[in-house]
């Protein structure tokens, strides 16, 4: 669907102003009710046991003493919930509950009931547990040898390789030929986790033969689905409701083990059962960044031009399929939206170990990939003596153009939001003094996966509007976060029916009252809930103008609407004058990308979008070149954002974004010693408090989308993108050595510095790729440029 | 979330009334003042007292008081927001109040004590999870096990000394005292530690830490440097006190003490010596902090790696003792 709306901004009213979030004040007087904050009658509480080994076998489990504490209503495992599960349908490898075996510390084996938590825990402890260990795998190195004794899983393989890909677009090797200068490269990105501030909870009730579930879910839609399967029941009978969220960031995406285990035993005990996970939990939960092990190879031609690039990973997935299958190919899919490759080979892997699952996080599968190559290019520039922005400008892509990979580019801001950091932050002229750096980067994400995650032809995202006595109701199955997407979908319907957000009510994020969306991951709600919520908000302002031009005995162009009027009706009188001739008013919308923006190739389903976002970042800092501790000054983040729906909202997505890449560039790490979680705890597992964070300014580049509601585009994920490789990129401006492995602390530093005293190379980094048997090449023909414009 | 174990909360009217308590209890009992360091752990299982007996509310462990010899003593009670915000104390013992200002957060120092902080419990990320954690890992020494788990071959628990503000008190010689079944005695802060991390303190099990006695401090000048990740909560990866008495330019005395790099606080001002006499210059400085950092032996139980943070003890003893003598 185009764009209904081409006012430009003077037109608008409070499209791109900003507006207080709509969720703003209950959040602020403490009002908002988390899921953990639901209170039902005769609520009992669940605990999970985990497990306390890396990989075992389950011989046996004992629930008897367990069961007969008292204030203990239900104990369960997996005999009680037998049908496996997974976000994708490629990877349905979870039990919720695990009675054949275990593959990492803190996978579940058994929940319980209680009446209350200090009850359901010591009952946890009452479960005997007989285990045989098996050979715990604990990186990717170990991942790729055939395993001692046996696979983590019986599907995929061989060994403990879950998935692989490999794709060819132009012709490679005769690129490196024409070649005048290669560079080849090695980096690690460690695996990081979300750390949203509201741990997961689920509360399910189940009354008659329906079930409901709220839960601190980011896709009530995939919970929904997994349900049904889980307990073989008709989607009618199941309700999933996304409570209010303390943030996702990705980490709550994926059917979890505790939404199952409330649902069975509310089934099991009649009662609501709700279950909060600790924080330590929430490590073990995880779905967070994967490590990624990374080789480029890029052949340039004199002038700094790309004419080909080879790009392999290796993904340490943890224990479950998850996202997996799409993480490994995003490693490889968006490298093309920024630079003009002609030539691009892409082999990726991604291993099972003992590892907490990993999934998607903001970004997903693209910051690993982006830190490489923007590191990459810094090199190549500074080997053939190229100004680092200049070489990345020779190559930018270009508006309304196809990459090699088959992907659709339409409006892009790459040059502007480059423009914008380069002369405010004044990298090109930067002074020169001891320890001082300057990294500049960019990116670029989508607006949304082109495609579900299951193949099915429902519209991505539907939205209902409905008008009574004069309040505007809008219903949309997607599900606000924290990333304002409830003010976005407002903020599109107020601007149509001339109010203010506020006016309008928002339900969203609920299976049972809302129509479809998939959820909030992907960048997506924006582009497309917003079009669904622009389609129908249009729709109900085509009734009420027609209503009110019919009594005012004019044409409905003459009919202006804003301000809460209608022509000279105040809304309510214009939404009361409709209701009284129409009956029920009630619009709808719904948005399914166009066809053709990818390419038709195996693999294809991962890396087109109707749009993609662009972001442009300057880090500022100091080093210490003893001790390598870092001194942030300041981030200059410029994004293309097509155009704002909230300007203040995007700001705050952009700051985050800066946040998040800041901290997981400089200290975050879920790392594992023996077999198990480090440091699961806030205190323990290091992020960034107020004081590591930065003064950051935001620049807004509006290319208005011509098919984003009003020109809309994301600013969820993008901004963190070019964060960590600037990062990296002001300590080799600082120090002259490189660190090729995030995070970058300050002992890598440190030793990257000793290296270069003893006059080796000044770099950390891994020292080697490690061979892998990547399946056999396919070679994807050019793009048919007879079925697209462009 | 975690939930706290059942125990008996005992609310003593006055100190005797407390040891009296802790002499029936002994080891079944534990104090608690600001809570920041025994609550969490008592959720994790670490210390699983039968009995809590509770001192924040006793007024006599409350006062900051001048003393007769012309030093101050501290009530184990006052909490470290208290010291911070004391005009008087931040001008006698910079280095004091400047660790009192690095513990944790703003929150949690409007909580915590300074009796609480030189009382912490040591630290070791081989020890400082869940009971589940620990279970899964292999229990330890320190709580519910046999062996170190950081250092296998030791026969003692390696855990790190994690009180900041302890290093800066024994800079400054300073003493606490102890009230127990026997009445109370007054003992240098220095002894109060030991190089266990299990039993790394040396107060009886019956006895209160009831106040610090900061000595008159004269012509000492006194500073504290803490080398973390991030600039607020965390505990020292190092710490260093240093307190220098100048005569004009040149150094006539210098304590040092570090923090972080072992079970218990390390008094080395033994190394400081090639600097007395002299005027700070940057390469004596250098040869004194190396010497100093010597007996430094950080170890994989705690943030970044064991070989940075024993090269950041001789930078943070250079910074401590140039920022007590005001030299740049």
């Amino acid at each position: 669907m185009t764009n209904v709306v081409t006012e430009t901004s003077s037109d608008l009213r409070v499209i791109g102003k900003s507006l207080p979030r709509v969720d703003a004040v209950g959040k602020l007087i403490g009002l908002t009710a988390y899921a953990d904050d639901m209170e039902l009658p005769n609520t009992l509480y669940c605990k999970l046991l985990r497990s306390h080994h890396p990989h075992a076998r389950v011989l046996s489990i004992d629930t008897s003493a367990a069961k007969a504490l008292d204030g203990v209503a239900a104990v369960i495992t997996g005999e009680d919930l037998p049908i496996k599960y997974g976000i994708m349908p490629t990877s349905q490898d979870e039990h919720a509950l695990e009675n054949e075996k275990v593959r990492f510390v803190g996978d579940p084996v058994a929940a319980v009931a209680a009446v209350d938590e200090e009850t359901a825990l010591a009952a946890c402890r009452l479960i005997k547990v007989e285990y045989e260990p098996l050979e715990a795998i604990e990186s990717i190195e170990h991942a790729l040898l055939a395993p001692s004794d046996e696979p983590i899983h019986d599907y995929a393989g061989p060994g403990n390789i879950h998935r692989m890909g490999a794709l060819e677009f132009g012709d490679v090797d005769q690129g490196f030929e024409n070649a005048s200068h290669i560079r080849e490269d090695v980096f690690f990105y460690e695996g990081n986790t979300h750390l949203p501030m509201e741990q997961h909870s689920a509360i399910a009730t189940f009354v008659g033969d329906q079930l409901t579930l709220w839960s601190s879910t980011q896709n009530p839609h995939y919970v929904h689905r997994a349900l049904a399967r889980v307990f073989d029941m008709p989607m009618g009978h199941i309700r999933v409701v996304a409570a209010p969220h303390g943030g996702g960031f990705g980490g709550k995406s994926d059917p979890f083990s505790h939404e199952m285990a409330v649902c069975k035993l509310a089934m099991v005990t009649g009662r609501p059962v709700k279950c909060t996970l600790t924080r330590e939990e929430v490590f073990y939960v995880h779905r967070g960044r994967h490590p990624v092990l990374m080789w480029v190879r890029t052949g340039v031609s004199n002038d700094g031009k790309i004419l080909a690039m080879h790009f392999r990973t290796a993904l340490d997935g943890g224990a479950y399929g998850s996202y997996g299958p799409a993480s490994m190919l995003y490693t490889g899919a968006l490298q093309t939206t920024t630079y003009n490759i002609p030539a691009y080979r892409f082999e990726g892997v991604r291993v099972f170990t003992n590892k907490a699952p990993c999934g998607p996080k903001r970004g997903h599968g693209t910051p690993q990939p982006r830190f490489a190559l923007e590191l990459h290019l810094d090199k190549i520039a500074e080997e053939i003596g190229l100004d680092p922005v200049e070489l990345r400008r020779r190559n930018y892509v270009k508006p309304y153009t196809r990459t090699i990979n088959h992907l659709r580019i339409t409006s892009c801001g790459i040059e502007e939001v480059t423009d914008q950091v380069i002369e405010a932050s004044g990298f090109l002229n930067r002074k020169r003094r001891l320890g001082h750096g300057m990294g500049f980067a960019i990116s670029s994400y989508m607006c949304g996966a082109g495609l579900p995650i299951y193949w099915n032809k429902l519209p991505h995202s539907e939205c209902i509007i409905q008008v009574n006595r004069g309040g505007v109701s809008l219903y949309c199955g997607a599900t606000d976060i924290g990333q304002g997407s409830d003010t976005v979908l407002a903020t599109v319907a107020a601007e149509q029916l001339g109010l203010q957000p506020t006016d309008i009510r928002i339900t969203s994020g609920d299976t049972g009252l809302t129509p479809v969306d998939l959820g909030s991951y992907s960048s997506r709600v924006t582009f497309m809930a917003g079009n669904a919520a622009l389609q129908a908000a249009h729709e109900m302002r085509n009734i009420l103008v027609e209503a009110v031009a019919e009594k005012m005995e004019c044409s409905p162009q003459e009919v202006m609407v804003g301000d809460g009027k209608i022509g000279e009706l105040t809304f309510e009188e214009a939404a009361t004058l409709a209701q009284e001739k129409l009956g029920v008013l009630a619009t709808r919308g719904s948005y399914a990308p166009p066809p053709n923006i990818g390419g038709k190739f195996k693999a294809s389903g991962v890396g087109p979008s109707p749009a993609y976002s662009y972001s442009a970042a300057v880090v500022d800092l100091d080093a210490d070149p003893y001790s390598g501790e870092i001194q942030l000054n300041k981030v200059w983040l410029a994004h293309d954002i097509g155009r704002s729906i909230n300007a203040l909202a995007v700001k705050g997505q952009v700051e985050g974004g800066v946040y998040m890449g800041l901290s997981e560039a400089m200290m975050e790490g879920q790392l594992y010693r023996h077999g198990l979680h480090k440091q699961p705890s806030m205190l323990d597992y290091k992020s960034f408090t107020f004081f590591e964070m930065p003064e950051v300014d935001t620049f807004l580049v509006e290319t208005v989308d011509l098919e984003g509601p009003y020109g809309a585009k994301e600013v969820g994920q993008g901004p963190l993108l070019p964060v960590i490789p600037a990062v990296a990129s002001a300590v080799h401006d600082a120090l002259g050595v490189w660190i090729d492995e995030v995070p970058i602390t300050p002992d890598k530093i440190m030793r990257a510095l000793d290296a270069k005293a003893k006059g080796r190379e000044g770099r950390y980094g891994p020292k080697n790729f490690p061979k892998i048997s990547y399946p056999s090449i396919v070679k994807v023909p050019p793009f048919d440029a007879s079925s697209s414009p462009f | 979330m975690l939930r706290l174990p059942r125990f008996s909360y005992l609310r003593p009217e006055s100190v005797a009334e407390a040891v009296q308590i802790l002499s029936e209890y002994g080891d079944r009992a534990r104090v608690v003042a600001g809570g920041t360091d025994l609550v969490p752990k008592m959720k994790r299982g670490q210390i699983e007292p039968e009995v809590v007996v509770g001192l924040g509310h006793l007024d006599e462990l409350r006062q900051i008081r001048p003393t007769e010899d012309g030093g101050f003593e501290i009530g184990a009670c006052v909490t470290l927001t208290e010291v911070v915000s004391n005009p008087i104390l931040r001008s006698a013992y910079p280095g004091y109040v400047k660790a009192a200002g690095l513990v944790s957060s703003p929150a949690l120092r409007n909580s915590g004590t300074i009796g609480g902080n030189l009382c912490v419990d040591t630290r070791c990320n081989y020890y400082d999870e869940s009971y589940e954690w620990r279970k899964a890992l292999g229990f330890c020494m320190k709580k519910d096990g046999d062996i170190c788990r950081v250092a296998p071959a030791s026969a003692t628990c390696r855990a790190i000394a994690s009180s900041d503000t302890a290093p800066a008190a024994i800079s400054m010689n300073a003493t606490v005292v102890l009230a127990g079944t026997n009445g109370k005695r007054e003992v240098p802060v220095a002894s109060l530690y030991q190089d266990d991390g299990q039993f790394y303190i040396t107060k009886a099990a019956d006895e209160i830490l009831v106040s610090l006695r900061m000595p008159e401090p004269g012509e000492w000048k006194s500073s504290y440097v803490k080398v973390r990740s991030r600039g607020s909560i965390d505990f020292p990866l190092v710490g260093a006190a240093a307190a220098v008495r100048m005569n004009g330019s040149l150094v006539e005395a210098c304590r040092i003490v570090i923090t972080a790099v072992g079970p218990q606080p390390l008094d080395v001002s033994q190394a400081a010596e090639p600097l007395l006499g002299k005027a700070i210059d940057p390469a004596i400085l250098e040869e004194v902090a190396t010497d100093a950092a010597k007996p430094a032996r950080p170890l994989d139980n705690a943030d970044l790696s064991y070989v940075w943070r024993k090269r950041m003890t001789r930078r943070a003893i250079e910074q401590a003792i140039r920022e007590a003598a005001e030299v740049a």
